[in-house]
């Protein structure tokens, strides 16, 4: 068939090599960590290494199947695929098997499927059909709540599961949006408020407000262009917080240190208002709107962190910022898996060498914990040309996507990079002690078959897209 | 046509960016912190220690006095540890749910991924039952460790004890950790070295289940266990079990030695106890029962208690008078009791001579005897101090053991003591005079008593009293141990006249009612020791046969009422049975006697008025 011969010469085939290197390292390195001097075939289908093998050869047929398809299938489809996704979310929810606490499993016989993999392809396929409309315009509000509802209902449905971290990937499609057009102040003030998010958890109130103020005046400076104003706002600050120290002491007042600073911020938000409305200056607007903004997400973080967030989802956040140090019971995990990673030092222990995964020091080090062999046994060496690798196709991933005619074609691929970027960013920083554990696994490392095969159609159907480059779907 | 499209560069740079920053932390993590790397080697490293058997102590014949029995310690490791049911494990160990509790509790503190031990030293039957059931209590484990069994309960002090190290003794040498096992007492702890063996140790690598999953390094590191020797010691089991038994009820002590050898056969004290409450679970129970009794059964009274010598004593003043030349031909006249200074005990012939004296144990002749001694030299001082150097000569007053744990020197008063407490040269032989009759500040251990009585039955030297004859190697070679030999040529003339007066003590003199044994030829003599306290003290040394001896014997009863009451009876009786190998019929009540009296009761009952 003439079309199909045109797939194979346009394939990426760079990408294709790229995908079958980590998955081979994958494998590689989950038989390294399932490794035992009991079972030493390579072969041996009751062994996790086995049944990987098994997995990236349906993987392979898989991928081939998705490069047969029609590349208009993908974008007709989009909203059909979408809708069947939902539908089995909704499904898993009551006919589903709870696995570790979170009902996310169908299972057929043997094999395990979990519809929160699909989640992520069909909800990228949805936004890609989304924004390639004709008569879609990013910057509109009604645009924004289609958006945020083609990525809400996945994910609440995937919390639903009780699956918070497979529900977090559906955040990295930000990125996507920025690339299409959203106003680059969303993303900022996403930072913004993620920053601060940390920020009230570490510091105390009177630190949080402090460095608020000298944040809002800073700003306020690099606005303005002025190394004046800005010192002029931060001595009348100081000004101002003297004045209230030394009434406090002359009446004895008995004020707290954050009673005084707190009277010294709301005249001084007095005092910048009059200013304000007196010189006209706008910039002071929209200071005084990041300030009321920030000091607004700061209290409702420590309610939304002590009322609402679980408890075991605190102990992880509390693990990663240093406020709670437990190294034996809920950071145990992160702590074996600093261990094996340390311990790999400059060149790694060797192939097959690890103690610290071969011994099972570090839990689930097959699935999430998987980057903890590579660390191990390969070094920082190892673990460097992995995350090299990594890069390598994400930036050939952006590079492919920003090839395409169509816009369909542009966002998918835009949704596989940041989806895959999301996971490998998590995943490893997570295995070294710099995110919190929410239990994403590593693409095309971690073993299982779900992910392994959620990955490559992810992947192939962009492939699949990019060989049809020059159509203009939709 | 995309405006949009320079965003990608953004895009790009926050991947990339993420990966320097997970690339610097690796960096840190991995290159720089060195802290990993111990962590790990921490984790998957267990250090193994065997072990080895304590060397088996065997007696002159070849008895074993004490071996190796297995004994099981419970190791928990608290994070692989389930809920179980803490009632039956406690039934089948036997402990207090409290206290295993308390155990559990300890061991979590100390590491949840480490085991520590929480019940110690359990039977090999408790052992069985409690493998059985091992299953139902995961995060469980037993380890196999040895402990001391003695076959025939004897010898308690002589033996000693082995005990877990002290921090003083790990500090001072550090072949030794928490938790081994060390003598403390006795053979235990003079031949340490030699019994302990030399401990291997291996490292293992193991998995998050503390499971054992192969060497480390191929064994390189690794150390093989030595194990301990085996001893022969220079007793004789059954002579010290029958010393022993002659003892109940008493308190005091029989030391036997070799003469010609130096080599102790018989050393018992009593009160005494079984030694293996020092052994097992209840070990600090007895110790602390042992420690608070009133009697002091621990103590061993041969070599540890030092004591006023008596009469027994003329024996030693008898030779360094004969030394000085002083002795020989002299005949000194006793008044019996009317005696002064001091007064003599009976009536007999007078004046007598050093062989009359020593049969009649003559106070009046011992005191003219001690005079004519410190007289012999220009001043009381030089007297005295020559009169001391050759006690010390003889093996009193100071330590003689080869390799005794535990002995006391006993005191011979000094020029000085005595210039301190009267002025110097205000004193002479009569202000001193108790020494002459063995009692005042003059104090010895039995052990020193009974080498004496060895000098005189070797006529002219004595070798250090010792316990361990030989050191058995693995390869079964004997490495006979040497000990220093002391000769006193004080003539073999003189040795004689001694052994001649010291025959006539049981043929005819205070001894003869309860030593004599028939068709033995031997030497003895009584002393009865004054006590303020209350009854005399009873002492008999002896040394038989007269001719070429075989056994030493110094017999020391507190309250023993006098020399022949009981010191006589017992030693003789050790003597019988050592050299005829039985008790003939008509001194069998001697044994029954000594068997059934009970002093300490008597004494309680005293002390209760
Ligand atoms: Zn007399």
């Amino acid at each position: 068939m003439k079309t199909n011969n045109n797939i194979w010469l346009n394939l990426d085939w760079a990408t294709v090599l790229l995908y079958l290197l980590l998955v081979i390292l994958g494998w590689v390195n989950i038989y390294a960590a399932v490794y035992s001097e009991e079972h030493q075939s390579i072969l041996d289908a009751g062994q996790k290494y086995g049944k990987q093998l098994i997995w990236i050869i349906a993987g392979v047929i898989l991928a081939i199947m998705v490069l047969s398809v029609d590349s208009k299938f993908y974008a007709a489809f989009a909203y059909h695929i979408y809708a069947v996704t939902i539908l089995l979310l909704i499904a898993v929810l009551f006919l589903g098997k709870e696995v570790n606490g979170a009902k996310a499993w169908f299972e057929f016989g043997n094999i395990a499927l979990q519809p929160a993999e699909l989640g992520k392809f069909a909800t990228n396929l949805a936004l890609a059909k989304c924004l390639s409309q004709f008569d879609f315009k990013i910057q509109k509000m009604r645009s924004y709540l289609i958006l945020v509802a083609l990525i809400a209902i996945p994910s609440i449905l995937i919390i639903l599961q009780n699956d918070t971290g497979s529900a977090l990937v559906f955040a990295v499609f930000v990125l996507v949006f920025y690339r299409e057009g959203l106003n680059g102040m969303v993303l900022f003030w996403g930072f913004a408020a993620a920053a601060l998010f940390i920020l009230s958890l570490v510091l105390d109130q009177f630190k949080l407000l402090l460095f608020l103020l000298t944040i809002s005046v800073a700003a306020y400076g690099v606005l303005r262009q002025s190394v004046k104003e800005a010192l002029i706002g931060f001595m009348s600050i100081i000004g101002i917080f003297g004045i209230t120290w030394l009434i406090n002491r002359l009446f004895s007042l008995d004020g707290k240190p954050m009673e005084l600073l707190v009277t010294t911020t709301l005249l001084a938000t007095v005092l910048v208002v009059i200013y304000g409305i007196l010189r006209r200056v706008q910039q002071v607007w929209r200071i005084l709107l990041f300030f009321i903004f920030a000091i607004g997400i700061s209290m409702s973080v420590n309610y939304f962190y002590k009322n609402v967030m679980a408890p075991h989802q605190r102990d992880r956040i509390d693990q990663v910022l240093g406020i709670k140090i437990d190294k034996l019971g809920k950071g145990y995990n992160v702590n074996q898996s600093k261990i094996a990673i340390g311990s790999g030092g400059f060149i790694g222990k060797g192939f097959l060498k690890g103690t610290q995964t071969k011994y099972n020091f570090v839990p689930e080090q097959s699935t999430d914990f998987i980057f903890c062999t590579v660390g191990e046994e390969w070094g920082f060496v190892g673990a460097t040309v992995v995350l090299g690798l990594f890069l390598i196709l994400l930036i050939r991933l952006v590079t492919l996507a920003e090839r395409q005619r169509s816009q369909f074609s542009r966002v998918y691929g835009y949704g596989v990079a940041c989806i895959l970027f999301f996971h490998i960013a998590i995943n490893i920083s997570m295995t070294i002690g710099l995110a919190p554990v929410i239990g994403i696994p590593l693409p095309f490392f971690s073993y299982g078959g779900s992910s392994l095969w959620a990955f490559t159609v992810l992947l192939f159907i962009f492939l699949r897209l990019d060989a049809s480059r020059t159509e203009n779907l939709r | 046509m995309d405006v949009f499209s320079k965003r990608k560069y953004l895009v790009i740079g926050l991947f990339s960016l993420v990966a320097l920053i997970i690339v610097t932390r690796l960096f840190y993590i991995q290159v720089l912190d060195s802290s990993y790397k111990i962590s790990a080697a921490s984790n998957v490293l267990r250090r193994e220690v065997n072990y080895p058997a304590r060397g088996v102590i065997f007696d002159r014949n070849g008895k074993m006095l004490v071996f190796n029995q297995a004994a099981y310690d419970v190791l928990i490791t608290p994070r692989e540890m389930k809920p179980f049911d803490t009632l039956s494990f406690c039934r089948i160990v036997g402990v207090e749910k409290g206290e295993l509790v308390n155990e559990i509790n300890k061991a979590k503190i100390f590491s949840r991924y480490k085991p520590s031990p929480i019940i110690k030293q359990l039977s090999s039957q408790t052992y069985a039952v409690l493998q059985e059931q091992l299953f139902k209590y995961p995060g469980f484990f037993i380890q196999a460790r040895t402990l001391r069994q003695y076959p025939s309960k004897i010898a308690a002090h002589v033996l000693g004890y082995v005990g877990e190290v002290d921090q003083k003794a790990i500090d001072a040498n550090r072949y030794y950790e928490n938790g081994d096992y060390i003598g403390r007492s006795g053979i235990e702890k003079a031949y340490e070295d030699e019994l302990r063996g030399v401990k291997g140790i291996s490292y293992k690598m193991v998995d998050v289940h503390q499971m054992v999953k192969g060497s480390f390094e191929l064994g390189r590191m690794d150390t093989a266990a030595i194990i301990g020797k085996n001893l022969v010691s220079t007793l004789n089991g059954d002579l010290q079990a029958y010393a022993e038994r002659l003892l109940s009820g008493k308190v005091g002590s029989v030391i036997a030695i070799e003469p010609a050898t130096g080599e102790i056969l018989v050393m018992a004290s009593a009160p005494t106890f079984d030694p293996g409450l020092f052994v097992g679970r209840e070990r600090s129970h007895n110790y602390s029962k042992l420690l608070i009794d009133p009697n002091k059964p621990m103590l061993n009274r041969a070599i540890t208690s030092s004591y006023p010598p008596g009469s027994t004593f003329k024996i030693a003043n008898a030779l360094i008078g004969l030394e000085d030349g002083v002795l020989q031909t002299v005949r000194f006249s006793c008044s019996g009791p009317a005696s002064t200074p001091i007064k003599c005990t009976h009536n007999h012939e007078t004046p007598l001579g050093l062989i009359s004296a020593i049969r009649e144990s003559c106070n009046s002749f011992f005191w003219q005897a001690f005079r004519a001694e410190i007289n012999h030299f220009p001043t009381p001082a030089e007297g005295l101090e020559a009169f001391r150097n050759s006690l010390l000569e003889i093996g009193i007053g100071k330590k003689i053991g080869g390799d005794l744990y535990g002995e006391t020197s006993g005191n011979i008063p000094s020029v000085a003591y005595y210039d301190k407490y009267f002025g110097s040269g205000g004193w002479n032989s009569l202000t001193i005079r108790s020494l002459s009759i063995g009692q005042g500040e003059l104090l010895v251990t039995p052990l020193q008593l009974s080498n004496m009585v060895s000098l005189i039955a070797n006529r002219g030297y004595y070798i250090d009293p010792h316990l361990v004859r030989s050191i058995l190697d693995i390869d079964g070679s004997q490495d006979s141990i040497q000990f220093e030999k002391h000769t006193i040529a004080a003539g073999l003339d003189n040795y004689e006249m001694i052994a001649q007066g010291m025959e006539q003590v049981v043929e005819s003199g205070t001894a003869r009612l309860t030593a004599k044994i028939d068709s033995l030829i031997y030497c003895g003599k009584t002393g009865t020791i004054q006590n303020p306290h209350g009854e005399a003290h009873s002492a008999f040394v002896a040394f038989a046969p007269k001719i070429n001896p075989k056994i030493a014997i110094a017999v020391y009863i507190e309250n023993g009422v006098w020399g022949g009451r009981y010191g006589a009876p017992i030693a003789s009786l050790i003597i019988e049975k050592y050299l005829k190998g039985r008790i003939a019929s008509k001194r069998q009540h001697f044994e029954d006697e000594m068997v059934n009296s009970d002093l300490i009761s008597t004494m309680k009952l005293e002390g209760g008025d």
